[in-house]
């Protein structure tokens, strides 16, 4: 289907994008990479009687490190998070996920900022920005905000951000001494969206977590940080002590039923990947006892 | 605002001087303005890659792009790249290995290889598969799209195909 009729405006700044979100509320919508916006609107999902494209903003723009933070412009594409030597050394696990989203004509325009506030439940960004625990910046004519990116997420499709905010930038604390990173995801082709997926952030002293954010995504509203992860921490791993967590994790999972699989097959994967993940970063094959997918 | 807009831009090395509808996407006003059919129009949402087109030198989904978002960009269309040159192999090794059937997918198909022949010179069979996972094609089974990337790959780098 075509997108039906709506208004088009161009930003010139920040400042002026800000003063025509205010203008027209819930009735605009900004236009960043467009790759989920558009699809929406063309689908007539969505009919926003404004579209307020950002896309020529160059102050959100680019990729940065400054002391312990990294921090990436909303305007960044895809393409370019997965080619910047600074998020490969800083953030490499954003590096592995980036191309999992989508395709490459795709990630050529799609952005980060985009990703986050357009919220997919089974998109990789979301679930990454909270395993590496992100501050999602965004700002409002009032000021700026700066929001943890466990707060941020709400539901499907849903964020904290008003229609009056803009998201500007995400920052991240840049990756530590002993830092491992995982990620994985199950997808009938390469680049669709996940059946269900892990992003895990970790620290790791000799054989034991010291630290494990294993953050699970197309199994609920929103990315979920598993509680379970709590079990496995600081302590020596055994084959018992994975199961444990991975029964907790089945407990803790509500996963949604649609076309592509049903809830009890996305714990099912939830778990293999728990298992895969696990023995990834400690580096024991023994403990792989999730099985086949 | 709901009125036509002015753009300027550049399509297959040529000035467009044209006012766009704000809804209308760049697929449809390469097709129905421009008269520039190869670009062609399958899910209209991102998913089938039958609408790849190249804007400023990087492919994109035609279908998601706003003609009035191309004011000041540079665009190619597979009627671009046929006219120069560019890709006379890769439609030589397309029609050789049986790479296409009813054609629909195929000015899109062309459009990401030869994006990824620019990128990586040999790409191998998993690469090629990655890079155009996101073009659908219903006829071919794939194989052979695969195939003849490969051989113009190998046929570029100047070994035997």
């Amino acid at each position: 289907m075509k997108a039906s009729a709506f208004s088009y405006a161009r930003a010139t700044s920040v400042v002026n994008a800000l003063e025509l979100l205010v203008a027209h509320g819930d009735r605009a919508k900004v236009l960043s990479g467009g790759q989920s916006l558009m699809p929406a609107m063309n689908l007539r999902l969505i009919s926003p009687e404004l579209i307020v494209d950002i896309g020529e903003l160059a102050e959100l723009r680019g990729i940065a490190v400054r002391g312990d933070v990294l921090s990436i412009g909303a305007l960044t594409r895809h393409v370019e998070l997965q080619r910047s030597p600074e998020i490969a050394t800083h953030a490499p696990l954003l590096t592995e996920a980036i191309v999992h989203v989508a395709h490459p004509a795709i990630r050529n325009r799609g952005t980060i900022g985009g990703s986050l506030a357009h919220a997919d439940p089974a998109s990789e960004l979301p679930a990454c920005m909270l395993a590496l625990n992100a501050t999602i910046v965004v700002r409002s004519q009032a000021g700026e905000r700066r929001i943890a990116a466990g707060d941020f997420f709400t539901g499907i499709y849903e964020t904290v951000l008003s229609p009056h905010e803009l998201l500007i930038a995400v920052e991240l604390p840049v990756a530590r001494r002993n830092a491992a990173h995982f990620f994985s995801e199950f997808a009938r082709r390469h680049g669709d969206y996940a059946i269900t997926g892990l992003a895990a952030q970790a620290t790791v002293a000799g054989d034991i977590f010291t630290e494990l954010r294993l953050v699970f995504f197309a199994v609920g509203d929103r990315p979920v940080l598993a509680r379970s992860a709590e079990r496995l921490l600081n302590v020596r791993m055994t084959p018992a002590l994975l199961s444990d967590a991975s029964a907790a994790l089945g407990e803790e999972l509500e996963p949604q039923e649609d076309q592509q699989a049903s809830a009890s097959m996305r714990r099912h994967l939830a778990k293999v990947l728990l298992a895969r993940c696990v023995s990834a970063l400690l580096g024991r094959s023994d403990l792989n006892a999730g099985g086949p997918a | 605002m709901t009125a036509p807009m002015p753009i300027s831009l550049e399509v297959n090395g040529e000035r467009v001087d044209a006012h766009v509808l704000p809804r209308l996407n760049l697929a449809d006003f390469l097709r129905e303005q421009l008269q520039l059919t190869g670009t062609h129009v399958g899910c209209e949402h991102g998913v089938c890659g039958a609408c790849t087109v190249r804007v400023n030198g990087e492919i994109v989904r035609s279908c998601l792009m706003l003609a009035v978002q191309m004011h000041g960009a540079s665009v190619q269309t597979i009627e671009g790249l046929s006219d120069s040159g560019e890709v006379t192999d890769l439609q030589a090794a397309f029609r050789d290995r049986n790479a296409l059937q009813c054609g629909f997918c195929t000015p899109g198909m062309l459009m990401a290889a030869q994006d990824l022949l620019k990128q990586h010179a040999e790409p191998d069979r998993e690469r090629i598969r990655e890079h155009l996972s996101g073009n659908y094609c219903r006829c071919t089974g794939y194989q052979a799209i695969v195939d003849a990337v490969e051989t113009t790959a190998r046929a570029r780098v100047g070994r035997r195909p």
